[in-house]
């Protein structure tokens, strides 16, 4: 049986082979970890769709193989009903599958269609999103251009020349970069006689891709505003002993800010958003990604509807997520579905950041280092705990106003934190 | 027929009556009877006649009355006209030109308004021609007298009193096989001859309102095709409707849809288009259904639209 690679994630277009987990000749049992595979979101083991034994390992580590690649094959004893046999991965993670993109095989990288994974459930109103004209694959083709980033204009939704060419045009949605910078730009074959080679991990890869498409792709503007955090100093002291003892775990300023962050993108929905092309993509969940730093690298793992959690919830959710990302354990799941990011640059003692915008979200704002400093208040000196938060945006979205709004109404909820505050 | 005095003319009521439609009115006051020839009631004979004169050196100009009666000239045009410079191998050739109007929308019911330009256009040997403009019709006509072989030279009736247009004096021809763009346009291919250019341009006008912009190809000579005009309004635009009156299968639209899609798949961005006469066997008489069976610009409107939105 020929195991492809699983298609998973909705921006996810091919992934990175990690350890095999089992050698040529090996016996695998259906669901034994099969190998290790690295995308952009996330590392994963990807479990063996059948039971057999394994007799050739197709694709080696550390090569990058699209999605519905193959990558090794099994030797199936005895007669096994296909009926029985799940769609790769299925089983294990039937909500990536439901969310999955079709994925064109053995085509230039244009990415995701957005279709539904069953192609013959073919409804007027979907196939117009699958299939591409010649045009737009030959137009798509020569510029590199990611169809899911292209809106449709024509019947249905279906993509047109013209929506591609307009994406070429406004620079938009392009993979290009992403793409070509890994292949053209090698490390010179011999290092020189004082330098050393060191190859990257699929992880720095991705992350290099990541931040070239964000650096490339986004029109970022920064900004960046002083807080008064003492009233949330003064609140987290008074509150702390009491939940290490009731929840049995620390309550760090992170979930304070998560809560203000996630208010704020109510009142400011630009915020919540994506670049569509020739539209801007609101998104309703509040998804708040915190990046964290790891032995293997930067991990960006996501509170999902951060919006109705309360500061105890949200902080057993970070909790939760922090150690499960030094483990090595997060799931497909923890790191999808973001539309904001949220970045404790502070924690690594710096008090003014410019951070890159998570591709393809609309913001990312950092929290830097407490600093007590001499602040005027009434005309009068005080020391006050005082906090940076700095936040790029995408420039195409919105504009100062918007963003100083919001970074704003962040600030006024952080400094208006006091003995009152609830965390329940 | 001024400058060379091998041309004629023959056929039913050329001379006296100067042809039904008046197209050759006075030329047998200037010519003569010896080269304007009123001829018998005798289609066959009027094509062969035409061939035997050609074949000696002649360059006859038949005339038949309606394209409706063209059918019983096919064995001589279609199996011999045709045939005759390949079956000498090159010794001898006929230069002669086939003129007839046709087409519909007159009223004229079975008898007088078929189109035949697929029967004839089918067929290697045979140039077709069909001219949408009174320009291009005297730059074609004269194209045609001085080609060295037969030319089917297809003329609307409607477009006889519904076009007018400047034709200068002086001498000028035009290349058969040579497509015309009638109106630039980006968006939108529409590719058409004879009396469906008047109904595309006035189209057209309409979907420029409504901000499509249509390229509108007037083909001109429908055998040989001008396939290079054809691909390179269709590479422009990805997108190509194909207009004619005459009805859809087996008729030039498939032969220019089929062009497209061997030359020009790659820049396709939608399904190459005919709008075409219905698969009924002939034009109805009543007004009503004359008006159903007939294209017009609000139809050809509606099918640039729906091409334009794919």
């Amino acid at each position: 049986m020929k195991i492809e690679l699983p298609q998973v994630g909705e921006s996810v277009t091919e992934g990175v082979i990690g350890k095999w987990l089992k050698q040529i000749g090996d016996r695998v049992e259906k669901f034994d970890p099969l190998v290790e595979v690295v995308t952009d979101k996330v590392n994963m083991e990807m479990p063996s769709p059948v039971s057999g034994t394994l007799s050739s390992i197709i694709a080696q580590e550390g090569e990058t193989v699209p999605m519905g690649g193959l990558i090794a094959e099994i030797e199936v004893e005895g007669e096994e009903p296909a009926s029985a046999v799940p769609a790769p991965i299925a089983a294990p993670q039937p909500q990536a599958v439901n969310r999955t993109g079709e994925l064109l095989k053995d085509v230039a990288p244009v990415g995701p269609t957005g279709g539904v994974l069953n192609m013959e459930t073919d409804t007027p109103v979907s196939s117009g999103r699958k299939r591409y004209s010649p045009a737009v694959l030959r137009l798509a083709g020569e510029h590199n251009v990611d169809l899911s980033h292209v809106n449709g204009s024509g019947m249905n939704g279906r993509i047109t020349r013209k929506d591609v060419q307009q994406a070429i045009d406004q620079g938009v949605a392009t993979t290009e970069p992403a793409t070509a910078a890994p292949q053209t730009a090698p490390a010179p074959a011999v290092p020189g006689a004082d330098e050393e080679r060191i190859p990257l991990t699929p992880i720095r890869r991705l992350i290099a891709e990541n931040m070239v498409k964000s650096a490339t792709l986004i029109p970022q503007a920064w900004t960046t505003v002083e807080v008064d955090v003492s009233g949330l100093i003064q609140r987290r002291q008074a509150v702390r002993a009491e939940f290490q003892e009731r929840e049995g775990i620390n309550i760090t300023y992170l979930p304070f800010v998560i809560k203000a962050l996630a208010e704020s993108l109510k009142e400011n929905p630009l915020l919540n958003s994506s670049w569509g092309g020739d539209s801007i993509i609101l998104k309703k969940r509040i998804n708040i990604g915190v990046a964290m730093a790891t032995s293997e690298g930067l991990m960006v793992p996501v509170i999902h509807n951060a919006d109705t959690l309360s500061i105890a919830g949200l902080a057993k959710r970070v909790h939760d997520l922090t150690d499960r990302a030094r483990r090595s354990q997060l799931r497909l799941e923890d790191v999808q579905g973001g539309t904001f990011t949220a970045n404790n640059t502070g924690v690594l003692g710096s008090v003014e950041s410019k951070p890159l915008v998570n591709y393809p979200q609309a913001a990312i704002m950092t929290t830097e280092a407490i600093v007590k400093r001499p602040v005027a208040i009434n005309d009068a000196i005080a020391i006050r705990s005082m906090m940076n938060l700095c936040m790029s945006f995408d420039h195409r979205i919105m504009d100062g106003a918007e963003a100083s709004g919001f970074i704003n109404a962040v600030k006024a909820r952080l400094e208006a934190i006091g003995p009152n505050t609830g965390i329940y | 027929m001024q400058r060379d005095e091998r041309v004629f003319i023959l056929g039913e009521d050329v001379g006296a009556r100067g042809g039904v439609f008046l197209a050759t009115d006075g030329f047998l006051e200037e010519f003569g009877e010896e080269r304007v020839i009123d001829t018998p009631l005798a289609e066959a004979s009027i094509a062969a006649v035409a061939i035997g004169a050609a074949i000696h050196g002649m360059r006859p100009i038949a005339e038949i009355e309606f394209a409706d009666f063209i059918w019983p000239t096919i064995n001589q045009i279609v199996g011999e006209a045709a045939k005759v410079r390949y079956g000498t191998n090159g010794q001898l050739h006929v230069p002669m030109v086939l003129r007839a109007p046709q087409g519909g929308g007159v009223r004229g019911a079975l008898y007088h308004s078929q189109s035949v330009e697929a029967f004839f256009a089918h067929t290697p040997g045979l140039k077709v021609v069909n001219p949408a403009t009174p320009y291009d019709a005297k730059g074609l006509l004269k194209s045609a007298i001085r080609d060295e072989d037969p030319v089917i030279f297809l003329e609307h009736k409607r477009t006889y009193r519904l076009v007018r247009g400047e034709v200068p004096d002086e001498e000028y021809t035009i290349p058969l096989s040579s497509a015309d763009v009638k109106l630039e346009g980006e968006d939108l291919s529409v590719i058409t001859y004879g009396l469906m250019v008047h109904h595309c341009l006035e189209a057209a006008q309409t979907l420029a309102d409504e901000g499509v912009s249509v390229e509108v190809v007037d083909l001109r000579t429908l055998r040989p095709l001008d396939s290079e005009t054809i691909l390179e309004s269709v590479r422009k635009t990805g997108k190509a409707l194909i207009v004619h009156e005459d009805s859809k299968a087996g008729g030039i639209g498939g032969e220019v849809a089929s062009i497209i899609g061997e030359e020009a798949f790659e820049y396709l961005d939608g399904p190459v288009t005919r709008l075409a006469g219905p698969e009924v066997p002939a034009m109805p008489f009543s007004p009503a259904m004359e008006a159903m069976y007939m294209l017009d610009a609000d139809k050809i409107a509606d099918a640039m639209r729906k091409l334009a939105a794919y």
